[in-house]
């Protein structure tokens, strides 16, 4: 019986390669619909999604979304859930224009004091929901309301604005270009290029240290299609960013930290034990985990970003407005269930959330192109939510 | 007279197990009767099937209740003839009232609409029937478990009840509860109630019992009428346990050598009722390379015992000493336990030692992340060479390790949860009921790695409900019974007989 466990484990390339694609159907059927779903719009928009313009504001007007999706999908994956983002991306977004506006205090320590509020506000929260075991539900629910209030009445309900051209930079500035380049930003396309071939090496850098321990999960032809193809597609879109104004500031910062969580997620120590929280949080504790301390900082890393979120938002829309981030946590929430992760805990990926995010982003975008209303987005929106999670239920318990 | 009930060779299997093999109960009307057997010997089983809970087709033979032949599908079925069983865990729900409970599903209503009064009246009188003083008002979450045995009755009785079935009853009750409840039965019995009382506690069964059958190893063993034949309690312990030991435990070479592992006097209390009591003032030792039982019935509080050294992960108001090497260490958090070098194998797998949904490699690495990582980034080659290793040293039978664990057979995840604990790197090793729920090839090798893990020297403290496991394994055994060591034995003296005898005394004290 031993021999023949072992005979499977060897079995043939071709075999491998179904059974590896079958157990990793998730992953690859996300980002095949999210394929799917930016070629069928590019089509009926006539090819005006993929236009450079389009495409630099698709980024703009997704990065928030992407970038609280990342604190959220660790909170997911603990168990729990945040509703307050929204309003609390808000709330952060009036104290900027407040510190910035009004006390005209420089904005790099404005926003520097906006991020440690959140990290405050998500500490708050997370105290109640780690060490009280109060749900996450009902203290953040109670926090969207006091945050939503709070950003009411310190904007005294009107909004505050304009802001400084300096802290405007962090939306919609850009990469600037040292070559003069007038078609072309080709500093924007060599950063495109270099991020590309350098993850490229780390991932065969870390095959090959699988590889001298005898690890050979993915097969190898599967592997080098899949970097061929990130690496294709990384610099493709910035060659079409290049070719417009090159890579926006913002997109920057989301790639970056998208790259730190989807590290983090994976390869640390820290990631994996939420994992496992999210999982079995008894099996965790038992395993000396200490699994309410871990939930407390999941929290506090979900406040910091909904206050980043909350700054880009104000950059971007260069006020301060008492209706800012409203129902962004339905979006964010949205993006991490479409991306694969589980309501129960202790499933989900980064890159999941972070395609997710961009189906709806995508979908938000190419609807509005084609001229359909709010109200049918929403309710297309909605399916496209329920519909994914029930593949993922049905394949699940098939 | 004919009997009320029936079943005659009735088997019923599970995936490899031989639960329950011709078992043949008959209950006369108005007897208890009551049924024995060590803790696996298929009393439970036996009463899913009579209840319904295992429905018709999935056993073989014959239920007859009050002379037809019948067959239930679930529970409602039963209930509707008049066989209600009372679990051990008792079925109230805590957030409501006496009355709501007693009617649940089965509401005094009109159209959907409760009526009030008829619900109280008949209330009271059932709670005057059962000799139970307490409001109709009240909430279950207010009564003491004995009481809220007493309201399972009750609703027992309002449901015109014919058969009524305890498993368990007096496991959590005081000595005063238990009377009262023993009474009661008696009552209902002089009323034409018949009841199958099924419990350990020998002293209770022959105050009340009318006929009493022994189970062993998923069959009758023998039917005694206590009014006629000879009912001791040796002559019921010998047939309880009465089995040979035959080459079913690998061999091993003993060297004992000192002692490491020390408890000192070890109290623990409930978590939730504060003033209950779980483990009295244990005090043990394990020497290097020995493997200690702790024997018992289920509730003896060895798991209690066992959680709460590892890291007060049960009970509050724990006090004692855990010494190593003689000397003191602290296991307040688990952190601090495993550290120490002690591990805990949880008799629970799948809802304490596992995390199903993952991969073996993950679960193996998660104790001792460290280990695989470097400034906390998980060096995933090495993670993976690990697990392979243990794979392959423990025989793991899976497709490769990543695999998710939830898809591989009990003995197979136990095996993981072994290899997660041995990756800890641990002196002190606690297993709890380590074979529970697994084949008897599994079981086999699991022996053979605990014996071989004390032949390296390690210490190993393992609790088991079958008796047959520790004398096999063991060099020594301690016997635990409400909380306390009441008994201790090494291999060479000790018998199944034995330690039956020291938990049933301890019981009578």
């Amino acid at each position: 019986m031993a021999d023949q466990a072992v005979a499977t484990g060897v079995a043939l390339p071709e075999r491998r390669l179904a059974s590896y694609l079958k157990s990793n159907i998730r992953e690859y059927g996300m980002l095949l619909s999210l394929v799917a779903i930016m070629a069928f719009f590019q089509i009926v928009t006539d090819g005006t999604l993929f236009k450079p313009l389009n495409l630099t504001n698709l980024v703009l007007q997704n990065s928030y979304i992407v970038i609280m999706a990342l604190g959220m999908l660790l909170v997911i994956v603990s168990g729990h859930i945040d509703l307050s983002v929204g309003s609390v991306a808000g709330f952060i977004g009036a104290l900027a224009a407040v510190l910035i506006v009004r006390f005209e205090l420089n904005f790099v320590l404005a926003m520097a004091i906006c991020l440690l509020t959140g990290a405050a506000i998500g500490a708050a929260q997370g105290y109640f929901v780690a060490f009280f075991r109060i749900p996450a539900f009902i203290v953040t629910l109670a926090g969207m309301l006091v945050f939503k209030g709070l950003a009411l009445a310190i904007l005294q309900g009107q909004s505050i604005g304009p802001f400084p051209q300096s802290f405007q930079l962090l939306s919609s500035g850009f990469i600037p270009d040292q070559f003069n380049g007038t078609d072309l930003r080709l500093t924007s396309l060599f950063l495109g290029i270099i991020a590309a071939v350098a993850l490229m090496v780390m991932d065969f850098r870390l095959r090959r240290n699988q590889f001298e321990h005898g690890m050979d999960e993915e097969p190898y032809s599967l592997f080098i299609i899949k970097n061929l193809v990130f690496a294709g597609a990384i610099i493709f879109l910035s060659y079409l960013l290049a070719s417009y104004k090159g890579l926006p500031n913002v997109l920057v910062i989301m790639f970056v930290l998208m790259l730190l969580y989807d590290f983090g997620t994976r390869r640390t120590t820290i990631g994996r034990r939420i994992y496992a929280l999210g999982g079995n949080e008894k099996a965790a504790r038992l395993s000396g985990i200490k699994t309410e301390r871990l939930t407390f900082y999941t929290f506090i890393n979900m406040g910091v970003l909904a206050a980043l979120a909350g700054l880009v938002f104000a950059a971007r829309l260069n006020t301060a407005t008492p209706k800012a981030g409203l129902g962004f946590e339905l979006d964010v929430i949205a993006a991490c269930f479409i991306g694969g992760a589980s309501a129960a805990g202790g499933v989900g990926k980064v890159t999941g959330a972070v395609i997710g995010a961009f189906v709806m982003g995508v979908m938000n975008n190419g609807m509005s192109i084609l001229g359909i209303g709010i109200d049918y987005q929403q309710v297309i929106k909605g399916l496209v939510l329920l519909a994914a999670v029930f593949v993922d239920v049905y394949n699940k318990n098939k | 007279m004919d009997a009320i009930l029936e079943m005659r060779g009735i088997r019923k299997t599970f995936p490899g197990v031989n639960a329950l093999d011709n078992v043949n109960l008959a209950v006369q009307p108005g007897e208890i009767h009551a049924v024995v057997g060590e803790n696996g010997a298929g009393k439970s089983t036996l009463m899913k099937v009579l209840s319904g809970v295992y429905p018709h087709g999935s056993y073989s033979g014959e239920i007859r209740f009050q002379g037809e032949e019948r067959r239930f599908h679930d529970i409602g079925d039963s209930e509707r003839v008049g066989i209600i069983i009372i679990h051990q865990e008792l079925a109230l729900v805590p957030t409501l009232s006496i009355a709501e409970n007693i009617f649940l599903g089965n509401e005094q209503a009109r159209r959907g609409i409760i009526d009030w009064a008829i619900t109280y009246r008949k209330t009271r009188e059932l709670l005057a029937k059962v000799g139970l003083r307490e409001s109709p008002n009240t909430l279950i979450t207010h009564l003491g478990v004995g009481k809220q045995q007493l309201v399972e009755i009750a609703k027992a009785l309002s449901k015109q009840v014919k058969l009524l079935i305890l498993d368990e009853p007096t496991a959590s009750l005081n000595e005063s509860d238990s009377d009262a409840l023993l009474a009661l039965l008696l009552e209902l019995k002089a009323h034409g109630i018949a009841s199958i009382l099924i419990s350990h506690k020998l002293r209770e069964i022959s105050k009340v019992a009318d006929t009493i059958t022994i189970l062993r190893d998923g069959s009758t063993v023998e039917t005694l009428d206590s009014r006629r034949d000879d009912a001791s309690e040796d002559r019921i312990i010998r047939h309880m346990v009465g089995r040979e030991l035959g080459d079913r435990f690998p061999k091993r070479e003993r060297h004992v050598g000192e002692t490491v592992f020390e408890i000192r006097n070890w109290n623990v209390y409930h978590p939730i009722h504060v003033e209950r009591q779980m483990v009295k003032g244990v005090n043990l030792t394990v020497r290097r390379g020995e493997i200690v039982g702790i024997a018992g019935l289920m509730g003896a509080g060895r798991t209690e015992l066992a959680m709460s050294v590892f890291g007060g992960s049960y009970g509050k108001r724990i006090s004692g000493q855990v010494l190593l090497h003689g000397r003191q260490v602290d296991v307040s958090t688990v952190r601090k336990a495993i550290t120490a070098g002690i591990a805990y194998v949880t008799e629970d797998r799948k809802a304490f030692g596992l995390v199903l949904d993952d991969e073996v490699k993950r679960n193996i690495s998660l104790v001792n992340l460290p280990r695989v990582a470097r400034r906390g980034v998980i060096n995933t080659g090495r993670e993976f060479a690990v697990a392979t290793d243990y794979r392959r040293q423990l025989k793991i039978r899976c497709a490769d390790v990543f695999q998710r664990v939830v898809n591989l057979s009990g003995g197979n995840q136990q095996k993981i949860v072994l290899s997660k604990w041995l990756f800890s790197d641990p002196e002190v090793l606690i297993l709890d009921e380590p074979t529970r729920g697994i084949d008897v090839g599994a079981k086999y090798e699991i022996h053979s790695i605990v014996g071989a893990l004390a032949s390296e020297g390690k210490c190993i403290l393992m609790i088991s409900s079958e008796m047959p496991e520790l004398l096999g394994v063991c060099d020594r055994i301690y016997v635990m019974n409400d909380g306390a060591f009441v008994g201790e034995f090494t291999a060479a003296e000790a018998t199944q007989e034995k330690i039956m005898h020291a938990i049933v005394k301890a019981g009578e004290r």
